[in-house]
C-alpha cells in the first residue's frame, strides 16, 4: 500500500501540488486524472522519488519514503517498476537486454536464468520473437509492452505508469490497459496510473483521483465518476459534445 | 560548479556490480578511444609532415645542422601537439558524442528509468567513460607521437629535404623522457576534463533536442577553454 499525506510541491515559488492526500491499495489500478498541467505527472514523479516534495509524507507500507536517504530509498526502488510515457527503453540495448537490465544489477542469476525470466516477461505481455530487436525497430504499442515487461522483470510490489496510452490508437490502448490490469490483479501489485484518457478511466479505474490545478478535488471509482457533482470533474469528463449528449441522456 | 562536483561525487562511488562496470569500460574504451585512433592517426601524420616541412624552410642557415629538423619535429609533437592539439580534437569528437548521448537519455527519460530501478545512473553511465578514457590516454598520446614522427619520416623520404639519417639523428638528439611523461600527464588531465564535462552537460540537459544540441556545444566550448587553461598551468607546474 502507498499512502500520501498532505503533499506539497512547488517549482520556482509556484505551487504545483497542494495538500494531496490519497491511498493506493494492492491489486487495484489507481488512476490519477486531470487536464494537462494539472500536476499529475509531478505527483507521480514525487511518488517514485524523482521530485522531492516541499512538505508532506509518502509511505510505502510502514516505511516513510520522504524521510529516507538516497541509499535507503534504493530498497524501495528495487520493488518499483515504471512504465514511462515515451517507454524510456534503453536505445543501446535490445529488447531482452532492456528487460535483463535490472536483473544484471540486483540479482546473481546466471545468463540462462535471466534469459528465461526475460522470455517469461515477454510472453506475459504477448510479445515473443522480438528479443533481439532494438527499441527503434518496434512500434509504439510494442515499445509499451516491452516497457511493461521490463517493469515487471523483478516482480515489483509497485507499478507506476505515466500516460501509458499516449500516442497509441484506441484498440492498442485498450490492449495495454487490460494488460496492466491483468498484471496488477495477477501479482497483487499496487498500480498507479497517470492518464487523461477517459477510455482508460472507464476500463480499468478501480480508484480514481482527480487533480485540478494541483489539488485533489475528487476521489472515487469508474462507476461513480459519471454521477459526480464536482463541476471541474464534469467539465473534464464531459469535455466533448458526444459526452455532453450522453450526459444529457443519462440525466433524462 | 557545485552541481558539477555533486555529480562527480555521485559518479565516483563503488559500482553496483563490478562485472557490469568492466563490461561498460570495455565498451566505452572501444567507442570513445579506439574508434578515435584513425582520426588521430590521420591528423598526426599530416602534422608530423607539416612540422618537418616548416622546420626545413626555417632552417636554411648552413651553420645549423640539418638533424635539427628531426629534433624540432619531435619537440613540437611531444610538447604540444600530441597532448593539447589531440585533446582539442577529442573534445570535439568524443565530447559531443558523450554530451549528446547522455543528453538524449536524459530527455527521453532513460536516466529517470535507471534511477527508479535503483541504479546509480551517473555511476553506471559516466564512470566507465571517464575511467576507460583516462586509462587509455597515454596510449592515445604515444600513438599520436609515433604516427606523427612517421609522418615526418614520410615527408623526409618523399622530398629528400634532409637525409633519413639526419632526421633519425635529430629524433634521438637531446631526448628527454620527462617530456613524454609531461605529455602523458597533460593528456590524462585533458581527457578527464573532456569526459567529465561532456557527461555533466549531457546529464543536466533540458529542453528537448535543442537542449541536447546546446549541451553538446557547451561541452566542446568549455572543455576547449579549460584544456588551454590547464595546458598553461601544467606547463608552468611540470616543466
Amino acid at each position: 500500500m502507498i499512502r500520501v499525506n498532505n503533499l506539497y510541491k512547488e517549482f520556482d515559488g509556484r505551487d504545483v501540488l497542494k495538500n494531496i492526500s490519497i491511498e493506493y491499495k494492492p491489486g487495484e489500478c489507481s488512476l490519477i486524472i486531470g487536464a494537462s498541467g494539472s500536476g499529475k505527472t509531478v505527483l507521480l514523479k514525487s511518488l517514485v522519488g524523482l521530485h522531492i516534495p516541499e512538505k508532506g509524507e509518502i509511505w510505502y507500507g510502514d516505511k516513510l519514503f520522504t524521510k529516507m536517504k538516497d541509499k535507503e530509498k534504493k530498497s524501495i526502488r528495487k520493488e518499483m517498476g515504471m512504465l514511462f510515457q515515451g517507454s524510456a527503453l534503453f536505445d543501446f540495448a535490445t529488447v531482452e537486454e532492456n528487460i535483463m537490465f535490472p536483473m544484471d544489477f540486483f540479482t546473481d542469476w546466471s545468463l540462462e536464468q535471466k534469459l528465461e525470466r526475460a522470455n517469461f516477461c515477454l510472453k506475459r505481455v504477448n510479445l515473443e520473437n522480438a528479443n533481439k530487436k532494438y527499441p527503434n525497430e518496434l512500434s509504439g504499442g510494442m515499445q509499451k509492452r516491452v516497457g511493461i515487461a521490463r517493469a515487471i522483470a523483478l516482480n515489483p510490489k509497485y507499478l507506476f505508469c505515466d500516460e501509458p496510452n499516449s500516442g497509441l490508437d484506441p484498440t492498442t490502448s485498450i490492449v495495454i490497459d487490460r494488460l496492466i490490469q491483468e498484471i496488477t490483479q495477477e501479482y497483487n501489485i499496487t498500480t498507479v496510473i497517470n492518464t487523461h484518457d477517459m477510455n482508460s478511466v472507464m476500463e480499468i479505474g478501480d480508484k480514481i483521483g482527480f487533480i485540478y490545478k494541483g489539488s485533489k478535488l475528487w476521489e472515487g471509482s469508474n462507476k461513480e465518476i459519471l454521477h459526480s457533482d464536482c463541476k471541474e470533474l464534469n467539465d473534464f469528463v464531459f469535455a466533448n459534445k458526444m459526452a455532453q449528449q450522453l450526459r444529457a441522456l443519462m440525466n433524462k | 560548479m557545485g552541481e558539477y562536483w555533486l555529480l562527480m561525487l555521485k559518479v565516483f562511488q563503488k559500482p553496483e556490480k563490478w562485472r557490469v562496470f568492466f563490461k561498460q569500460c570495455a565498451f566505452e574504451a572501444q567507442k570513445l578511444t579506439l574508434d578515435s585512433i584513425p582520426l588521430i592517426s590521420v591528423i598526426s601524420i599530416f602534422i608530423g609532415a607539416v612540422a618537418v616541412i616548416q622546420t626545413v624552410n626555417n632552417l636554411d642557415n648552413p651553420f645549423i645542422p640539418k638533424m635539427y629538423v628531426g629534433y624540432m619535429a619531435r619537440e613540437i609533437l611531444v610538447l604540444e601537439f600530441c597532448s593539447t592539439m589531440v585533446a582539442l580534437i577529442l573534445a570535439g569528437k568524443i565530447g559531443s558524442n558523450i554530451a549528446s548521448e547522455i543528453g538524449s537519455m536524459r530527455i527521453t527519460e532513460q536516466i529517470d528509468a535507471m534511477e527508479i530501478m535503483g541504479v546509480n545512473s551517473a555511476n553506471y553511465l559516466i564512470l566507465p567513460k571517464i575511467t576507460s578514457s583516462v586509462i587509455l590516454s597515454p596510449f592515445v598520446m604515444l600513438s599520436s607521437f609515433a604516427i606523427g614522427l612517421l609522418g615526418g619520416a614520410a615527408i623526409v623520404f618523399a622530398t629528400g629535404a634532409v637525409t633519413m639519417a639526419q632526421y633519425v639523428e635529430g629524433l634521438q638528439f637531446a631526448f628527454k623522457i620527462h617530456y613524454v611523461y609531461y605529455s602523458i600527464a597533460k593528456m590524462a588531465v585533458f581527457t578527464f576534463i573532456i569526459t567529465s564535462l561532456a557527461s555533466y552537460f549531457g546529464y543536466y540537459a533540458k529542453g528537448g533536442s535543442l537542449g541536447v544540441g546546446r549541451s553538446s556545444t557547451l561541452s566542446i566550448v568549455i572543455s576547449s577553454v579549460l584544456i588551454l587553461v590547464f595546458d598553461l598551468a601544467l606547463t608552468k607546474l611540470l616543466l
